[in-house]
């Protein structure tokens, strides 16, 4: 099993609740990769959004200079918003980085996003919501499954394609191409009908729901004929390892209860309840806030319903001191990992 | 007593979770999306074990009929399929998550109203949009429950309201009458009602207080 991270960066805060600059969010996002190599982490997704308090709005740019500054981690976006991005753009983003990378770690996740604030940003039709999604995603599939680099296409929501060239080419000839779903049951049994490797966003509730999701993904897969290794789950989750349980809750809930009372305030919400996360951040709840023993055994559980060959979490929200996300991203590697492989190898 | 046939379109979070709670509670449900019903029939067999993949319009055809579909596709539902029928409406305008729609942003009605107008025909009733589809499953409890929770119910037609009030008691929620179609608007997203769980007696508290005039 795979263990990783993922960020949508996440701006610091003054003492006086003020947010610092967001150009400092990058650049501790780009060191917590380094930090997440160096201590054996293996994976580091970026998922790509546009507001001041997580602006990792190019994931693309992030994995390549992660790529040259990094040796071992496998590094993604978690996800790309291909629906109002051009995925040719993306993909010659993601093949150069795997160029720079020495090839065979870098991997795009294509995904919908949970808000819709790109539409705007990009100049897209949120009623084109599905038929963008649909065809952004087979483009891109078209490119990454195309022998040679001239790749032609055409549909309605893009400019078509006549045999032009779309370079570099991965070094393996191909890059990994997850699709991300937040439980949707369509996009499950569309992700297996595609063939596509899933990534479950799991943001609250308990994970295990996800099980039947799983069980119609490889269900979906093996019905329209896609066998091998490439049909494959993972699970993306919020969640803060530290040396004690009550150490992990202290330095997650402010992040947590900061970013809820942002989205509460553009969403009409009341402020969050201290009971809803607490209830949230222990078994069967959704949030890997723990020590690293039941961080370790509560992902393993999860693996007998899922079956996931990665599971990856989200620690930096609401301005959560760097050093506490280095100090849980150590942790996972160090210690969740081996605990997770050991617990695995006695089933 | 025979139960009557529930007819889902949308097999989307709400509409599965719907699916589900309502197989539950012993009623055969159809559940339907703009696809044809072999293309779901194994969503249908793993999602909502029991409920039968049917194509829109025949969940059209059913006793009662939940739409939850994304708003913004509202004008993909057939009218004619709906015309006559009781209709639950389990959508919300919410432009902070679904994005600025027209259609609903330019009007001051509530939601509910607008779809009515488009779905002239039907008998709609606007319910079970402000319970989270996660909770839907967990909240439920049988009647008389101290803690139970209650949802609110707006429509035109009362004799809609009332066989979706009596669908709403069976899920494992106590229905309150909020009054008409507009009064929809008082459990709409931003509104305390849906910020929240309450039992009956807090819900009607609330729709009284958002029905009291305001103070000149
Ligand atoms: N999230 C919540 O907790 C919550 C709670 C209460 C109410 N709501 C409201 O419920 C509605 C649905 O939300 P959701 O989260 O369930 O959406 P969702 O997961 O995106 O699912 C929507 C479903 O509708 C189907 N659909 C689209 N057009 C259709 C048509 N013309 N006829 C029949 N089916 C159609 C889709 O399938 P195809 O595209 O394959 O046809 C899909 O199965 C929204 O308006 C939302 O605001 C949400």
């Amino acid at each position: 099993m795979e263990i990783g991270a993922y960020s949508f960066g996440d701006t610091q805060l003054n003492p006086d609740g003020s947010q610092r600059e967001t150009s400092e969010a990058v650049r501790n996002l780009f060191e917590a990769i380094v930090h997440a190599d160096v201590a054996g982490l293996d994976y580091f997704g970026i998922g790509e959004h546009h507001t001041t308090s997580m602006p990792a709005s190019s994931p693309g740019a992030i994995v390549a200079a992660a790529a040259a500054a990094t040796k071992q981690i496998k590094l993604g976006s978690a996800a790309s918003i291909i629906s109002t991005d051009d995925p040719v753009r993306v993909f010659q983003q993601f093949a150069t980085a795997d160029a720079i990378s020495g090839g065979g770690r870098i991997e795009i996740t294509a995904g919908r996003g949970s808000s819709v604030e790109t539409f705007p940003l990009f100049g897209y039709d949120l009623g084109d919501y599905d038929e963008l999604y649909a065809q952004k995603l087979d483009l891109l599939m078209t490119i990454n499954n195309s022998a040679a680099p001239e790749v032609t296409w055409s549909g309605s929501r893009r400019p078509a394609i006549a045999d032009l060239a779309v370079v570099p080419r991965p070094a393996s000839g191909r890059l990994p191409i997850w699709l991300a779903t937040g439980g949707n049951a369509g996009s499950s049994a569309r992700a297996g009908q595609l063939g596509l490797p899933v990534s479950f966003g799991i943001i609250g509730g308990a994970p295990h729901r996800f099980a039947p999701l799983a069980e119609l993904y490889r269900r979906s897969a093996a019905q329209a004929g896609h066998a091998g290794p490439e049909i494959q789950v993972s699970v993306a989750a919020l969640g803060l390892v530290a040396p004690t349980k009550q150490e992990a809750l202290e330095r997650f809930y402010p992040g947590w209860r900061n970013l809820n009372v942002e989205m509460g305030r553009l969403r009409g919400w009341p402020a969050p309840d201290k009971r809803a996360f607490l209830a949230q951040a222990d078994a069967p709840g959704a949030y890997y806030v723990g020590d690293p023993d039941e961080v370790a055994e509560r992902i393993v559980h999860l693996h007998g319903h899922l079956g996931h060959m990665r599971h990856f979490l989200q620690t930096d929200i609401g301005g959560l001191p760097h050093e506490h996300l280095l100090e849980s991203i150590t942790l996972l590697a160090a210690e969740v990992k081996p605990r997770v492989t050991r617990l695995l190898s006695r089933k | 007593m025979e139960l009557g046939v529930i007819g889902i379109l949308g097999a989307g979070r709400v509409g599965t979770a719907v699916a589900r709670q309502a197989l539950k509670a012993g009623y055969r449900v159809r559940i339907a999306t703009a696809k044809s019903a072999d293309e779901i029939a194994l969503l249908a067999e793993i999602i909502t074990p029991g409920a039968e993949a049917v194509d829109a319009a025949e969940a059209a055809a059913a006793d009662l009929v939940v739409v939850a579909v994304p708003l913004h596709k509202y004008r993909t539902l057939r009218p004619d399929l709906l015309a006559g029928r009781t209709v639950v409406d389990a959508m919300n305008y919410w432009a902070q998550t679904d994005g600025v729609i027209a259609d609903f942003d330019d009007d001051a009605r509530g939601s509910s109203e607008v779809i009515q107008e488009f779905l002239a025909g039907a008998r709609l009733v606007k319910s079970l949009n402000h319970i989270g589809y996660r909770e839907l499953e967990v909240d439920g409890r049988e009647a008389g429950s101290a803690d139970r929770r209650a949802l609110a119910l707006a429509s035109d037609d009362d004799d809609a309201k009332a066989k979706v009030a009596g669908f709403i008691d069976r899920l494992g929620y106590d229905p309150i009458d909020a009054g008409p179609l507009s009064a929809g608007r008082l459990f709409q997203p931003g509104t305390a009602i849906f910020n929240a769980a309450h039992t009956a007696e807090q819900l009607r508290g609330l729709l009284a207080e958002a029905n009291e005039p305001a103070l000149p």
